[in-house]
């Protein structure tokens, strides 16, 4: 006797018969019928049609039969609204009955039947229910309030029901209390706006005390709940965390996990130097060792939230590196996250341990887990230098095994490798050479040719290597394609005499039988640049390349904050915030870590637009070919620059420095030859004779058009030289630094600036007194960053009485340091034929940020993870109307440079880095919100004693 | 919260639904077969898969894959800690958890699954309250049934529900009182050629069946309980108490529950208790290799290794195998290349032994790798962490 005989059909249709059954007059065949209607409910056959014969069942005194009708009416009320008005009677009469599990059942049930009608008639005996004497039904009254609210928010509100609610969280009764708190979670998620949850350090008590005894999943909404509130101190934080500790304990991996959450929030608040700090620390290792023990889906996302954990604060686990190894037995799922896991957590101390098994890996059966095994080799060469060697070695071996994608993966990662440490490992090409022909991946052939391109030199039959990619140029994939052409234009670079024919080909290749617009572009560039000046090409192609960075893959340090809030929740398992993929938020409340004591930026900011948010990109070792086109036409702005900055450098404005560079060394090359150096060498001078005589070696470049124009343009930048003001840095106006009545009728005012490279102090000198003043001397006190006079001062003629002159002294930064304070104080000495007199003024410090102060994106992730977070500073700058280009280019002309932007929940974030002259960089983040004036600039720097200045210096930039 | 359960079997279909919340149409279980298409075996299904509108979690077992469907920001561990508890619950309710056993008793399936989420929201998951509102299925039941008319659906609020206890339920009365814990270790261990320990843990349980008349109060303690890394408590431990004396305090729930779980990590290293003698050879130039593998007892304390089972993956130039055990059965598939041998009990005056010949690939240069051989065993009554071996159990009503 089973419920599967109530599957069995007959013959005369199944409805009629249960329709005879259910109007029997037996209560037992009764009973039977509803049973076999419920069970082909459950399969999701259609018996709406019964709905009448149901709902006569439901005025019952057996319990199971009145259950029975109820789970019917949940699943059809909605279908058949106007019957189910039927139900209302008996519900309200239940409400009434003596048994509380009656009276809980009845405004349960009722809660589920979504029809407008019956909400109506849902409100009376809900008030009483949620007032009710037994808390059992208190308990069930408050999950019903949530379901109200669901499908009738306006009806809720008016009827005084959260307020209700809200008086729940200090019931007596502890499941109530979780209950209460669940529901105003529930209805807060929903309408962000509404501040259900206005917690105070009272309410938080009752919570905490309500956390020692309700059930697991209440302790899951308690936690939760907590994890919101922010506390006003870091007393109140180190209370709370002594008090959610326990937790970690707890057999449920869900409440470990968002007890982790409080912790990981809580723990901002509090000083590194204090005891509890360093136990909390080494408390939370061990729970989250053991969610490794669970089962596989529980692993899973507890691996997603180890993530950020450990990006977060790798402190915790660093010893746990056994534990992330990955068994045999481990879904595919599992073990691609161990294995992330493993490599952020690889250092010089476990490195051979890892090695050993990321190679053991390389020989499984799993394809996918091979590939990522072997990448996962290479980020460790790149990340521990130490290992490198040994890196290389395994990736030999595994090389030797031929099993194809192993080849083509361990390819890939040695290129990076050979770009993170040149010069060291290029004895291995010979044997990867060997396996070109087996390369069938683009990623992989691409690989392979940049390394033949950057080595060619040492391979003997490069130019035949890479003549036989070409033979398919056309076939191959458009990575490939723009690799292959740079690499042998960098043959021909290294190789002029044999690889002429190779080069013309690959450019014609490329411009003229090729439809791809950036194969085409990068074509020309090349073509132009080998025929107008192919030491300048040389200066550009064989450039050499930044070093890549050791993390990849880092999520963004803002986002990565965000995400740590979100520990435990679907966000923490996608890596992305909650508002990005959530549907039907409604504008969801943005959460942040609170911030260390001290800082008094307010936490929670609510969110303007709920528009989705792009995935973070996930910064490539490699770069893509949006990068190289990028790093081509950047060429860095003008040639690199050493020592001291000359004061009358040639070029101006970015835009025409890739000519610029050009040009330079093409005057160089008329005298000299040949020659890579071109340095800084102000060679403007020589301009008109360019023509045709630059001893170019390829006689093959496909057109000599560049003759005439070389010098045309030689003579176009003559001008630049001389002109005194052109669009740099932002000036401030002169000031009054030494009014005449303290020197004997001297009156000096003055401002500083800077102008591609060199900072002038720009002085006028007024004469008040009744004699002539000549011999002028300027002499500056020792200060922070070493500013000195270039030159001296020169003032050509006596000046007379009434007369003013205006000179720009040149400084530079190599004079003796010595910390002022004011950090930007400058301490100056003025001399003539009458006294000496002293001043002191203040510089603005973005006279000291240099040209090439633009960071690496990598590196600045990876710089921005390195600084301790003691080390940022916070402003506001208030009362700025631009939007966020207009910004990025006022600042790109004081040389701050924006490296990325990206649109977080309707406020931009932009990622600046800029140098200071004695090489200390300063990272920022500056977050504009589209309708506020004030920004926020968040500040990172080793020396966080130029914080202040660096700020003001954007202040000044931002609003001149 | 949790607005749907869909339990869908091996094959695909979906054979029971469940809504808490409005019905959502079955078909968005199509995004679930597309990414159990895409997965090799089943238990590579991923566990949480997001599809246009909602997000699918799964757990799989029992061969039953059970599908959650959440529509807003859940934790996903909530979400997936649920499902498993729906898996024991019918596993308790029905002794098997099987798409038979669930068909057959779908009525009491339901009314379960009602009784455990209201709207989403988890209402009662202890085993021994719903036991209260919903009765196990029993044969001698559904006769009283059929014959009283009465029905297997309490009408009393269970008394546990709202208690500080809410695991254990008033008013339990036993005419024997007796108590048993099982402590079950298992340990995970790595070890290398030379038979020295590269890694090794444990993780261990305490199962508890406890029929104990009205509301008794148990202490328990260790004999070392140092030597636990990271415990995880029934929540009726007192953990105060464990804090600050070690001791285990508890009100225990009426029947099987598990206690505690713990691990003990590799820091304390454990001695393993059994070895492994093994010589495996390849000669170059020769077709065939040799093959010799002993299994032996070492620090058991005098108790007996059952449940032997040896498993190697054998390098893929091995044709195939002839080989001898001394003891047990042992099967050689020659695609996947594995080797597997029941051995059964280890005789410590007969050390059972599988010895033979392989036959290599003609031709192929000798096969360098050594092949991993895992072995299970089981060892009656030892605890291998020494620790967890109960010195003392109080009980005492108040």
């Amino acid at each position: 006797m089973t419920d599967s005989k109530y599957f069995t059909t007959t013959k005369k249709g199944e409805i009629f018969e249960l329709k005879a059954e259910l109007n029997s007059d037996k209560k037992e065949k009764k009973k039977e019928a509803v049973k076999k209607v419920i069970a082909s409910m459950t399969v999701g056959k259609d018996v709406s049609a019964l709905f009448p014969d149901v709902v006569n069942c439901m005025q019952t005194d057996n319990l199971e039969l009145k259950k029975l009708v109820y789970l019917y009416l949940m699943n059809y009320a909605k279908s058949q609204p106007d019957m189910a008005i039927m139900a209302v009677n008996t519900f309200v009469k239940d409400c009434e009955d003596p048994n509380p599990l009656i009276r809980a059942l009845a405004v349960r049930t009722m809660g589920c039947i979504r029809v407008d009608k019956i909400t109506e008639y849902l409100c009376e005996p809900l008030r009483k229910c949620l007032k009710d004497e037994d808390p059992y039904v208190r308990k069930t009254a408050a999950v019903c309030v949530a379901k109200l609210h669901d499908i009738n928010a306006q009806l809720v509100e008016d009827q005084g029901f959260l307020d209700t609610l809200k008086d729940l969280i200090s019931d007596s009764n502890p499941m109530v209390v979780a209950n209460a708190v669940a529901a105003l979670s529930e209805i807060a998620e929903s309408h962000p706006s509404s501040n259900l949850l206005d917690l105070n350090p009272q309410s938080i008590n009752k919570l905490l005390t309500a956390l020692n005894e309700c059930t697991e999943w209440g302790q899951i909404f308690i936690l939760d709940c907590l994890a919101n509130y922010m506390p006003k101190d870091d007393r109140e934080a180190q209370s709370i965390c002594e008090r959610v500790t326990p937790r970690l304990s707890h057999a449920n991996s869900a409440v470990v996990l968002s007890a982790v959450k409080v912790l990981m929030k809580f723990m901002e608040m509090l000083s590194k130097d204090l005891d509890y700090y360093g136990t909390l620390l080494k408390k939370l290792a061990p729970p989250l060792v053991t969610l490794l023990s669970a089962e596989p889906e529980l692993q899973y996302v507890a691996l997603r939230n180890i993530n950020l954990i450990v990006q977060k604060r790798p402190e915790i686990l660093k010893h746990e590196m056994k534990v992330f190894f990955v068994k045999y037995n481990d879904p595919i799922y599992v073990k691609l996250e161990k294995l992330d896991i493993m490599i952020r957590l690889a250092s010089q101390a476990n490195i051979a341990q890892v090695l050993a098994e990321l190679k053991e890996y390389a020989t499984e059966v799993d394809v996918d887990f091979v590939r990522k095994a072997v990448r996962a080799i290479g980020r460790c060469a790149i990340k521990v230098e130490q290992s490198a060697e040994r890196c290389v070695s395994t990736l030999l071996d595994l090389i030797q095994t031929k099993v194809n994608y192993v080849v083509q993966e361990a390819i890939v990662v040695i290129k990076d490798i050979f770009r993170k440490y040149p010069n060291k490992y290029e004895s291995v090409i010979a044997t990867l050479c060997e396996n070109l022909d087996s390369l069938d991946e683009p990623e992989a052939r691409a690989a392979m040719i940049w390394i033949v391109g950057e080595y060619a030199e040492r391979i003997d039959n490069a130019d035949e290597l890479l003549e036989s990619f070409l033979e398919g140029f056309h076939d191959e994939s458009t990575q490939v394609q723009l690799q292959l052409l740079t690499a042998i234009v960098k043959l021909f670079l290294k190789k002029p005499t044999e690889t002429q024919e190779l080069v013309q080909q690959v450019l014609s290749l490329a411009t003229q039988d090729s439809d791809n617009p950036d194969l085409r572009d990068r074509g020309y560039i090349y073509w132009r640049l080998l025929s107008t000046d192919p030491v300048a090409a040389k200066e550009v192609v064989l450039a050499e390349k930044p070093l890549i960075s050791e993390e990849t893959d880092l999520i963004e340090p803002t986002l990565l904050d965000e995400l740590i809030c979100y520990i435990g929740t679907l966000a923490s398992v996608y890596h992305k915030p909650p508002s990005a993929f959530v549907e039907g938020s409604r504008g969801v409340v943005h959460k942040s870590l609170p911030p260390r004591t001290g800082s008094s930026e307010s936490a929670e900011s609510p969110d303007t637009a709920p528009s989705g948010v792009q995935a973070p990109e996930q910064p490539a070792v490699i770069p893509t070919q949006g990068d190289l086109l990028g790093d081509l036409l950047n060429l860095d702005l003008g040639p690199p620059v050493s020592g001291p900055p000359m004061a009358t450098s040639s070029v101006q404005m970015g835009a025409v420095d890739l000519l610029g560079g050009g040009l330079d060394s093409l005057m160089g090359d008329e005298s000299e030859g040949l020659r890579s150096d071109v340095g800084g060498s102000p060679a403007m001078g020589g301009g008109g004779s360019g023509g045709g005589s630059f001893a170019a070696p390829s006689t093959a470049a496909p057109a000599n058009l560049a003759a005439p124009l070389g010098s045309g343009l030689g003579d176009l930048f003559d001008l630049t030289g001389g002109v005194g003001t052109l669009p740099g840095s932002y000036v401030a106006p002169k000031t009054v630094w030494l009014p005449a009545m303290k020197a004997k009728g001297l009156e000096i005012s003055g401002t500083f600036s800077r102008q591609v490279g060199s900072i002038s102090m720009d002085l006028v000198l007024t004469n008040k007194a009744l004699q002539v003043m000549s011999d002028f001397a300027i002499q500056f006190n020792r200060n922070s960053f070493g500013l000195a006079p270039a030159a001296p001062l020169q003032v050509h003629a006596p000046l007379a009485p009434n007369q003013s002159v205006e000179i720009s002294l040149p400084l530079n930064t190599v004079g003796s340091v010595m910390k002022m304070d004011p950090l930007n104080n400058l301490q100056v000495a003025v001399k003539n034929n009458i006294d000496v007199f002293y001043f002191s003024t203040l510089y603005p410090l973005h006279i000291l940020f240099v040209e090439d102060g633009k960071m690496e994106r990598q590196m600045f992730l990876a710089t921005w993870k390195d600084i301790p977070n003691e080390n940022e500073a916070q402003f506001q700058i208030k009362d700025c109307s631009l939007n966020a280009d207009a910004i990025s280019s006022k600042l790109q002309g004081s040389n701050i440079f924006t490296i990325a932007k990206r649109n977080v929940e309707g406020q931009d974030m932009l990622y600046q880095s800029l140098k200071l002259t004695n090489g200390i960089w300063v990272l920022a983040e500056l977050r504009i919100q589209p309708s506020n004036p004030s920004f926020m600039l968040s500040l990172k720097c080793r020396a966080p004693e130029v914080a202040p200045y660096v700020f003001q210096a954007y202040e000044t930039v931002l609003k001149n | 919260m949790i607005h749907s359960l869909f339990l869908i079997n091996a094959s695909g279909d979906i054979f029971l639904e469940k809504h808490w919340k409005s019905v959502v149409s079955r078909s968005v279980c199509d995004y679930f077969f597309e990414a159990q298409e895409r997965a090799s075996e089943a238990e590579n299904v991923p566990p949480v898969i997001p599809t246009p509108h909602h997000y699918l979690l799964s757990v799989y077992r029992h061969k039953i894959f059970f599908v959650a469907v959440i529509q807003t920001e859940v934790p996903p561990l909530f979400v997936i800690e649920f499902l498993h508890r729906v898996v024991d619950t019918f596993q308790d309710y029905f002794g098997v958890c099987s798409e038979v056993m669930i068909k057959d008793n779908v009525v009491v399936v339901y009314e379960v699954l009602e009784e455990m989420l209201d709207n989403g929201f988890p209402l009662a998951t202890e085993s021994n309250i719903l036991k209260e509102l919903i009765k196990p299925p029993t044969i001698l039941r559904t006769v009283v049934n059929t014959i009283t008319g009465s029905t297997n659906v309490g009408d009393q609020l269970p008394t546990g529900q709202l208690s500080v206890v809410p695991w254990r339920r008033t008013g339990v009365k036993y005419t024997n009182n007796e108590a048993y814990f099982d402590v079950i270790e298992e340990i995970d261990a790595i070890i290398d050629k030379s038979g020295s320990t590269i890694t090794a843990e444990i993780q261990g349980v305490i199962d508890a069946c406890v029929k104990l008349t009205g509301m008794p109060d148990l202490t328990l303690s260790f004999m070392n309980p140092r030597l636990l890394d990271d415990v995880s408590f029934h929540p009726c431990v007192r953990f105060k108490r464990w804090e600050s004396e070690r001791i285990l305090s508890f009100i225990p729930p009426d029947g099987n529950f598990r206690l505690l779980s713990y691990h003990v990590s590799a820091q304390n290293l454990v001695a393993i208790p059994v070895y492994v003698k093994h010589n495996i050879s390849f000669r170059d130039g020769s077709s065939l290799g040799r093959f010799e593998i002993t299994v032996g007892p070492k620090q058991t304390m005098g108790k007996t290794i059952e449940g032997v089972m040896v498993a190697s993956q054998m390098p893929k130039g091995v044709l195939n195998m002839s080989l001898t055990p001394s003891q047990g059965t042992h099967i050689f598939d020659p695609v996947t290349k594995l080797l597997s041998w029941d051995v059964g009990k280890i005789n410590p005056q007969k050390l059972p032994s599988l010895k033979g010949t392989m036959s290599l690939q003609a031709g192929a240069s000798k096969p360098d790798e050594n092949p991993t051989i895992n072995l299970q065993f089981k060892i009656q009554q030892l605890a291998i962490s020494g620790s967890s071996a109960t010195d003392e159990c109080h009980c005492r009503w108040p």
